[in-house]
């Protein structure tokens, strides 16, 4: 029973993230050198003009050469928008989504005499996120002043935090999904510190005014800032994956990139392999999805190597490009003369953040399990890596499975129902795992009912989608529906007998050569049993009575 | 415009009724029929007529008016004036009518500094900026007013956004000071400071950054309080510099002032800064004469700033200081004389730190939600023009070198280094008032002086600001009370006493200088201005 299952599983196929990481490799111009010869091949596979496939796929090994002198330097900033209920400063709301400045108060637009107050679920945020990242925190930190001139930034500058930031000085540990390479990797997290979000500019369709919304101003941040560790815009995307798997295991944001509650700019520079010295860097913006950072990482490592190939390395620049979706392609945005000043100093309305031992540790307490700690743990159990990446992937769903199992449902079998049946149904209904009416006990129970043979796997499979929608009780629905699975020898033997005997020609057919017309018979007495006879039992008793010599 | 600044020949002829130059106290005491009475809480003499039903508060405020109409033509303390002053009076007499509870502040007419938010009443800073704009709620200090019962009688006149000496720095008129029309009051609270001293209002409200209520009490002779760093919310206090500024309180007696700062003190949820330290009942200090001891501040500790009476301060200040300092001598007080090492380091100290918060502090009058907005055709001409238009030239200097001081490779010779020097002046007072109770010195080094004089030398009155300043580095509460004249003007000219006390103790500064207002003999700080004023 579980090996059919077993077979129903593609990989990826269900994953609420696995689309978009096969997607952006689809699309991708350059193959990247981690990737190896698999993204190639999907390359190659999507070229349907055999005439446009030969000088592409000539450049492309041309390029792959060139590539292999080149090695990529890459380190991100993360904002991450934390869902508390007020902003960072001020007690307004914070909701994505109001109606333009209806979630505005004196301080968050700035009105003269106005002041910041801390909301200090921020620095209890902050706190969380640091520990998860592995990071020391500052027992003393204090708040700055980042000071610029933008209609979306409603003091002309925003409180940051910019020397003393909570946390610093971390890691990540994350594992790099094996279609891409597989294997393990750790990241180094320079710092992570708390700030205010700034409005948001509307921009009219003529181009001759903008409208400024500052629902957004104030909103609490935490910028994440790694190392330079990534190398390719795989780590980088997985990177990022990470991030916002680890605030949403943590609650303290959704991560939603299109909302902008997670943001990624990346610093990319290119060297030489046989360079010590760090290359030029250039800043990527606008990255909406997981899979835009990696194709906008592996175009702008294809453009800074093939510029250093042909000798322009001088037209690599420190600015800031973007990337632009439709074209696939990263553009100037602005370049950058001299380092911007943004005359950083103490934030002189708030009081320094003071954290005592005892606070640190109380959040350290109620830290939940870590997706590293989960995916380690999921391994032990003996589940393979496809399975560990998918069932720690979400938290809900992982959540979910750890309820299965500790109702001590067998972890492979449970593995496998949620990877597949249900995780099919939450597909095709467009729903969370939160939302079904299946409870992790009767998920176990009905893995326990299939084992033990009280119900057969076929029906199993049957009523999961009746327990999926509308809920209720393995037993109750086995009792209400009369399905306990026949196992008595006598009565399957009833059945067998009846249908054979009401089946001569077949049997005579049979009992001349015809042997597959076994299935038939067998499908015959399913039917008369409705389901319910023990196949097993069933196709034991059947060939008996068919190949009896009366 | 000196000339339309002269006082009209009635007020400038004013004989000499109500005031005594201290010098001559005791011949003034022998040869005026008149005995000159110590000067009255309005606070509580408001309260006592209302509540024997002697007057009623619409009677009160309608004098008040009336003064104002006939005083502010040439005195021009305040930018705008309450509509709803009389209003406001009559729900007071209505509460008195139906026997409901009074609150402390119940009738008193009270001045606002122009850069404390009144809700939908004119709040500009004194800055073209701002003009027109109505804040949607009220300072948490004006709050506190209202509900005691404390009538807003309009918004004070003021240097620019608190950047000045001499009021002279507004944008839309130039306060004059009431003791002679041809100086200035003071500033940066010049309004609050000379609408107390002409009585437009009985008590006032002002802000001090750098010296801002001390200065022009010293300069119209009225009581300035400046209290501890985070006594009272700065929540609705436009900031000028967020590190030093405090609302201040005026009042023509020590008790007045004393009153008021009691009202508005207190933790705040909207200002982080401010402290959660209990607010004492100050009441109690403000005894009547009759309960005083012979010596009634025997053995408390007062140390003389020896800095603040070298060089560069006029020697009717300085004798003034001194004889301020025989009188607390006589009242029983251990005067000795202090150093503070670090004195002079303050004043360019204050300068870089002001500038440099009051730059980024100024940051969101950039014209995009609220204020002047010049229209342009692209951003940074809108910030340019905006800007350009809506702030005058002292707030675009001090905007300049705050930028300059917070620049990256300039920081650290400059605001990390005021920093430093902020610390070694707290260190100094520490050490001096673990000597003593309180210290001395003069509220400024002169008298108030001619409107234009210091206007195209910003340095000379910056240098005037170098007895004030070190207070608000430290975070200190200090108060100055009027104690002697000097010559100049048609009837001399006031004198302040700077009381400096350690933080929170607000307390003994009010009771030294309630005594010390109460036993001052001979001089009744009333500008001649008022002598037929009704």
């Amino acid at each position: 029973m579980s090996t059919t299952l077993l077979r129903t599983i593609q990989p990826n196929q269900f994953s609420l993230l696995g689309t978009s990481l096969l997607r952006r490799r689809r699309s991708n111009n350059f193959s990247v050198r981690s990737c190896g010869s698999q993204t190639t091949t999907t390359h190659e596979a999507k070229q349907s003009s055999p005439t446009r496939v030969a000088p592409k796929n000539h450049k492309s090994n041309k390029l792959d050469e060139i590539l292999r002198d080149y090695e990529a330097v890459i380190g991100i900033e993360t904002h991450v928008q934390l869902s508390t209920l007020t902003k960072a400063f001020c007690s307004c709301s914070n909701n994505y989504g109001s109606y333009p400045n209806t979630s505005i108060c004196p301080v968050c637009i700035g009105l003269p005499g106005a002041l910041p107050v801390l909301n200090s679920k921020v620095v209890e945020f902050g706190v969380r996120l640091g520990l998860a990242l592995n990071c020391d925190l500052s027992l003393k930190s204090k708040f700055d002043r980042k000071q610029y001139f933008y209609p979306d930034l409603p003091k002309g500058y925003q409180i940051s935090q910019f020397d003393i930031p909570i946390a610093s000085g971390g890691y990540v540990d994350l594992d790099i999904p094996l279609e891409f390479g597989g294997g393990h990797r750790r990241f180094g997290i320079t710092r992570v510190h708390m700030e205010e979000d700034a409005g948001k500019l509307l921009h009219s369709d003529t181009g001759d005014y903008s409208q400024v919304d500052l629902n957004r101003a104030g909103v609490p941040l935490l910028e994440i800032v790694s190392e330079p560790d990534m190398r390719s815009g795989i780590e980088a995307a997985e990177y990022a994956c990470e991030m916002q798997r680890i605030a949403r295991y943590l609650g303290v944001s959704n991560g939603n990139m299109q909302e902008g509650s997670l943001r990624c700019d990346v610093n990319i520079s290119i060297r030489p392999i046989w360079q010590a010295e760090f290359g030029t860097k250039v800043e990527i913006k606008n990255l909406n999805a997981f899979s835009a950072i990696s194709r906008a990482i592996d175009y702008e490592i294809s453009r800074q190597a093939l510029l250093y190939n042909q000798g322009k390395a001088d037209q690599i620049v420190t600015e800031t490009r973007l990337w632009e979706e439709g074209a696939q392609k990263t553009v100037t945005m602005r370049k950058k003369e001299g380092l911007a000043d943004y005359r950083y100093f103490p934030e002189p309305d708030l009081p320094e953040v003071i954290l005592t031992k005892e606070y640190v540790d109380s959040i350290r307490a109620s830290l939940p399990e870590l997706p590293e700690a989960k995916r380690r743990r999921y391994e032990a159990m003996g589940l393979g890596m496809q399975d560990v990446l998918f069932l720690a992937n979400d938290v809900s769903v992982a959540e979910y499975f750890d309820a299965v199992i500790g109702k001590g449902a067998e972890v492979k079998l449970a593995a496998n129902w949620i990877m597949s049946d249900i995780a099919a149904y939450l597909k095709n209904e467009k729903l969370s795992i939160n939302d079904i009416k299946l409870t992790p006990h009767e998920l176990a129970e009905l893995i326990a009912a299939i084992k033990d043979g009280t119900i057969s796997g076929k029906i199993g499979k049957e009523i999961l989608f009746e327990l999926l929608a509308k809920g209720g009780t393995v037993k109750g629905m086995i009792k209400a529906k009369d399905l306990v699975q026949i196992t008595d020898p006598v009565e399957i033997e009833k059945m067998v007998i009846q249908v054979v005997s009401e089946n001569p020609k077949q049997l005579e057919q049979y009992r001349s050569g015809k042997t597959k017309l076994q299935g038939y018979f067998a499908g015959q007495v399913m039917k008369m049993s409705k389901g319910k006879a023990n196949p097993g039992l069933l196709n034991k008793i059947l060939l008996e009575k068919l190949n009896a010599k009366d | 415009m000196l000339s339309t600044l002269q006082p009209p020949r009635s007020l400038s002829l004013l004989p000499l009724r109500r005031f005594r130059n201290s010098k001559t106290i005791v011949s003034a005491a022998s040869s005026t029929t008149s005995v000159i009475s110590p000067p009255q809480s309005q606070i509580l003499t408001t309260r006592r007529s209302l509540l024997s039903g002697e007057t009623t508060a619409v009677e009160i405020a309608k004098s008040y008016l009336s003064r104002i109409r006939l005083t502010e033509p040439q005195l021009k303390c305040f930018l705008h004036v309450s509509e709803n002053v009389l209003k406001d009076a009559q729900e007071i007499d209505q509460r008195i009518a139906k026997g409901e509870e009074l609150g402390p502040l119940a009738g008193v007419l009270i001045g606002v500094k122009d850069n404390i938010c009144t809700q939908g009443m004119p709040s500009t800073a004194a800055s073209r900026i701002l003009e027109h704009y109505r804040p949607p709620f009220d300072a948490t200090a004006v709050r506190k007013i209202k509900e005691l019962g404390g009538i807003v009688v309009g918004k004070t006149n003021m240097d620019e956004f608190g950047m000045g000496s001499t009021t002279e720095a507004s944008a839309f008129q130039v306060t004059v000071n009431p003791w002679d029309l041809s100086r200035v009051p003071g500033g940066s609270s010049g309004g609050s400071a000379a609408a107390v001293a002409a009585r437009q209002c009985m008590v006032s409200l002002g802000s001090d950054t750098g010296g801002s209520v001390r200065q022009p009490a010293s300069f119209c002779g009225v009581v300035g309080l400046k209290p501890t760093y985070g006594r009272v919310s700065r929540f609705g206090l436009m900031a000028y510099a967020s590190s030093l500024d405090v609302i201040g309180c005026f009042g023509s007696t020590v008790a007045d002032a004393g009153m008021l700062l009691h009202a508005i003190s207190g933790y705040d949820r909207f200002d982080s800064t401010s402290s959660k330290q209990d607010v004492p009942e100050f009441q109690s200090q403000f005894l009547s004469m009759d309960h005083f001891e012979s010596k009634p501040l025997n053995g408390v500790k007062v140390g003389i700033i020896r800095e603040t009476l070298e060089d560069g301060v006029d020697s009717g200040v300085r004798s003034a200081t001194q004889e301020a300092a025989s009188h607390l001598e006589a009242l029983g007080c251990v005067l000795t004389e202090v150093s503070l090492p670090s004195f002079s380091l303050g004043l360019p100290a204050y300068y870089v730190i002001a500038s440099s918060e009051s730059s980024s502090n100024l940051s969101r009058y950039d014209g995009v939600r609220y204020g002047n907005q010049v229209m342009a055709e692209e951003l940074n001409k809108l910030y340019e023009c905006s800007r350009g238009e809506g702030f005058g030239g002292e707030v675009k200097m001090r905007i300049l070198m705050g930028t300059y001081a917070l620049s990256a490779g300039y920081y650290d010779a400059y605001y990390k280094r005021a920093q430093q020097v902020r610390t070694l002046i707290r260190k100094d007072f520490k050490a001096a008032l673990e000597q003593n109770d309180i210290l001395i010195s003069p509220a400024a080094p002169s008298a108030a002086y001619k409107i234009g004089e210091k206007k195209d030398d910003p340095l000379a009155m910056y240098a005037g600001d170098i007895m004030t300043v070190n207070v608000n580095l430290a975070g200190l509460p200090a108060m100055v009370l009027p104690c002697g004249l000097v010559e100049g003007g048609p009837s001399g000219l006031p004198v302040g006493l700077q009381m400096i006390g350690a933080a929170f103790d607000e307390e003994k500064l009010l009771k030294v200088g309630h005594i010390f207002e109460q036993t001052l003999k001979g001089s009744s700080f009333v500008p001649p201005l008022l002598a037929n004023v009704p």
